[in-house]
């Protein structure tokens, strides 16, 4: 089958991988009609995470076909067209009992703080990703959900990892009606924050990035303000003097490692690595959010060490809350807000691109061409 | 909350979500005697071990799934062997980590050519694509390689 080949940094390219099989009696193989590059792709491409063995098929976010289930499946079977969540969850653990789906005890047996997730690395289990024809996905029961009948693909496809995401980045805000909330961050992730808080109510909705078409897209999708730092002498200081002096009610963290906008966090996080990525996005909304707000995360950050500014942290009484999304929780609501129009997920997408195209995709997504927002890969059996 | 429905109107689904019970200590602990237990839950089937899978200090076990395609090989491997004797909270663990990664980006070239296969490097950036959207990129780095490569010529040739 026809699979993306991860290389070393900057460096992928599409070949020829064995077929994935059945390991584990739990497991599905599902054939890809759809699969995304996401922006936490980018931290593996420029070569961020610890334990990314070359050889590696990212990609964790797709849907497609049920083509064949193990002895133990019994919600599944063959021929289900399914959205399979991006986290990994076995539904039995102590995590997975409390609806923390993103932390099971059961998927990744490399690292303790994280669950499995697919393609992304060994730190999160060592799994193949859906950047493939096929793909193998344990506890089938679990996480993949049938796509609702009319429901189209690039609205599904969006649901398994960029609408959730967003969703609880502003979920986890504790947004009150009326609340201003900041999104660091105008990828999709913090388009679909910055859309997703208005309906927790939000009174205003401030994006803040770098990259004008990013801005000028969030803020008709979005409805929201939206401002390049670039022309700030000091982004805290333009969000304290846009709040009247207080500070925004919720903050949102949604750029995570790769954050621009400080050179010595580049220079320790993103070239040297001392840290666990650049924290220039974490740090702009500690010292944004007003006394006693909310800090929400959903940047991937390496690991271990980061110099945030956890002083602040005290002196302010922020409370923080981040965590990878926690998908299956979510779709009954999302889906319900897709098929309502309160949400349009493949709004968000720009480019589809044949599989056999990896590379360049990853590098339009990658370096921002061609106005690029969302970017979603079709094999060559689903264009037949 | 109802004045402000009607300032935004304009926006579908306005409030829907808003719940003034969104406490930040969300999920509730589950305070149930079985949590107390540590490991309770009745663990999944464990797939079988038949390939190398390195597990974290942190756990005593394997867990019961775990991708299995990229067991560690050649002196990435070792690397991080090494690396799986210290704890996630360990410098130890994640500098070998990513040393093994650059190792084994080198060692992945000499995969290909034994295999029979020059990587192609300009494909594999995606340089067609950055050619197409950002040709000024590209002449930069162009011309930057160029200066490069003309400064060391021409400092060897100083040497000599």
């Amino acid at each position: 089958m026809l699979a993306m080949n991860y290389r070393g940094p900057l460096r992928v390219r599409i070949d020829q991988k064995p077929m994935p099989e059945i390991e584990h009696p739990e497991d599905a193989i599902v054939r890809v009609t759809r699969s995304c590059i996401c922006g936490s792709d980018l931290h593996l491409y420029n070569g961020l995470v610890p334990d990314t063995r070359v050889g590696s098929t990212f990609g964790h976010e797709f849907v497609g076909v049920v083509e064949e289930v193990g002895s133990e499946v019994r919600k599944l079977k063959v021929g289900d067209n399914v959205l399979v969540p991006f986290n990994i969850a076995c539904g039995k653990c102590a995590f997975c009992k409390q609806e923390l789906y993103g932390n099971c005890h059961e998927s990744n047996p490399e690292a303790t703080a994280v669950g499995g997730i697919f393609g992304y690395s060994h730190t999160a289990g060592g799994y193949a990703g859906g950047q493939a024809e096929y793909v193998r996905v344990p506890y089938a029961d679990v996480g993949p959900t049938v796509i609702p009948p009319g429901m189209d693909p690039d609205d599904a496809v969006l649901l398994t990892d960029v609408v959730p995401t967003g969703y609880q980045a502003a979920e986890m805000g504790g947004i009150q009606p009326g609340d201003t909330v900041v999104i660091f961050g105008a990828g999709p992730i913090g388009i679909m924050a910055a859309k997703c808080s208005w309906l927790f109510g939000a009174g205003r909705v401030i994006i803040i990035d770098q990259v004008e078409y990013r801005l000028e897209f969030a803020k008709n999708y979005a409805q929201c303000e939206a401002y390049d730092f670039r022309s700030m002498d000091d982004p805290v200081v333009f969000v304290k003097k846009t709040t009247d002096w207080m500070g925004a009610d919720v903050c949102i963290d949604a750029v995570g490692a790769d954050a621009a906008g400080n050179a010595m966090q580049t220079i320790t996080g993103r070239k040297l690595m001392l840290q666990a990525g650049s924290a220039t996005a974490l740090h702009w909304a500690i010292n944004s959010v007003k006394k006693g707000g909310i800090v929400s995360i959903v940047g991937v950050y390496g690991p271990t060490d980061n110099l945030v500014p956890i002083g602040n942290v005290v002196n302010k009484g922020i409370t923080i809350r981040a965590n990878q999304a926690s998908v299956k929780r979510l779709l009954p609501k999302l889906i319900d807000h897709v098929q309502n129009g309160r949400i349009d997920p493949k709004g968000m997408i720009t480019h589809w691109v044949p599989l056999e195209e990896v590379s360049d995709a990853y590098r339009i997504f990658s370096d921002k061409l061609d106005n690029c927002i969302k970017t979603v890969l079709i094999p060559p059996s689903a264009r037949t | 909350m109802k004045n402000l429905e009607k300032n935004y109107s304009h926006i579908k689904g306005w409030g829907i979500d808003a719940d003034p019970k969104n406490d930040p200590t969300y999920p509730i602990k589950l305070r149930t005697d079985e949590a107390q237990k540590g490991y309770h839950w009745e663990r999944p089937t464990q797939q079988p071990i038949t390939t190398e899978i390195l597990h974290s200090n942190e756990r005593p076990n394997v867990t019961a799934v775990f991708g299995t395609p990229l067991p560690p090989k050649g002196l990435s491997g070792k690397i991080r062997r090494y690396a799986f004797q210290f704890s996630e909270n360990s410098y130890g663990h994640w500098l070998p980590l990513l040393l093994a990664d650059r190792v084994d980006e080198i060692e992945g070239v000499i995969d290909d050519l034994r295999q029979g296969h020059v990587p192609n490097f300009f494909a594999e950036r995606g340089w067609k694509a950055q050619f197409k959207h950002n040709p000024k990129a590209i002449a930069t780095k162009v011309a930057v390689g160029a200066l490069l490569v003309t400064a060391v010529v021409a400092y060897l040739r100083r040497s000599k």
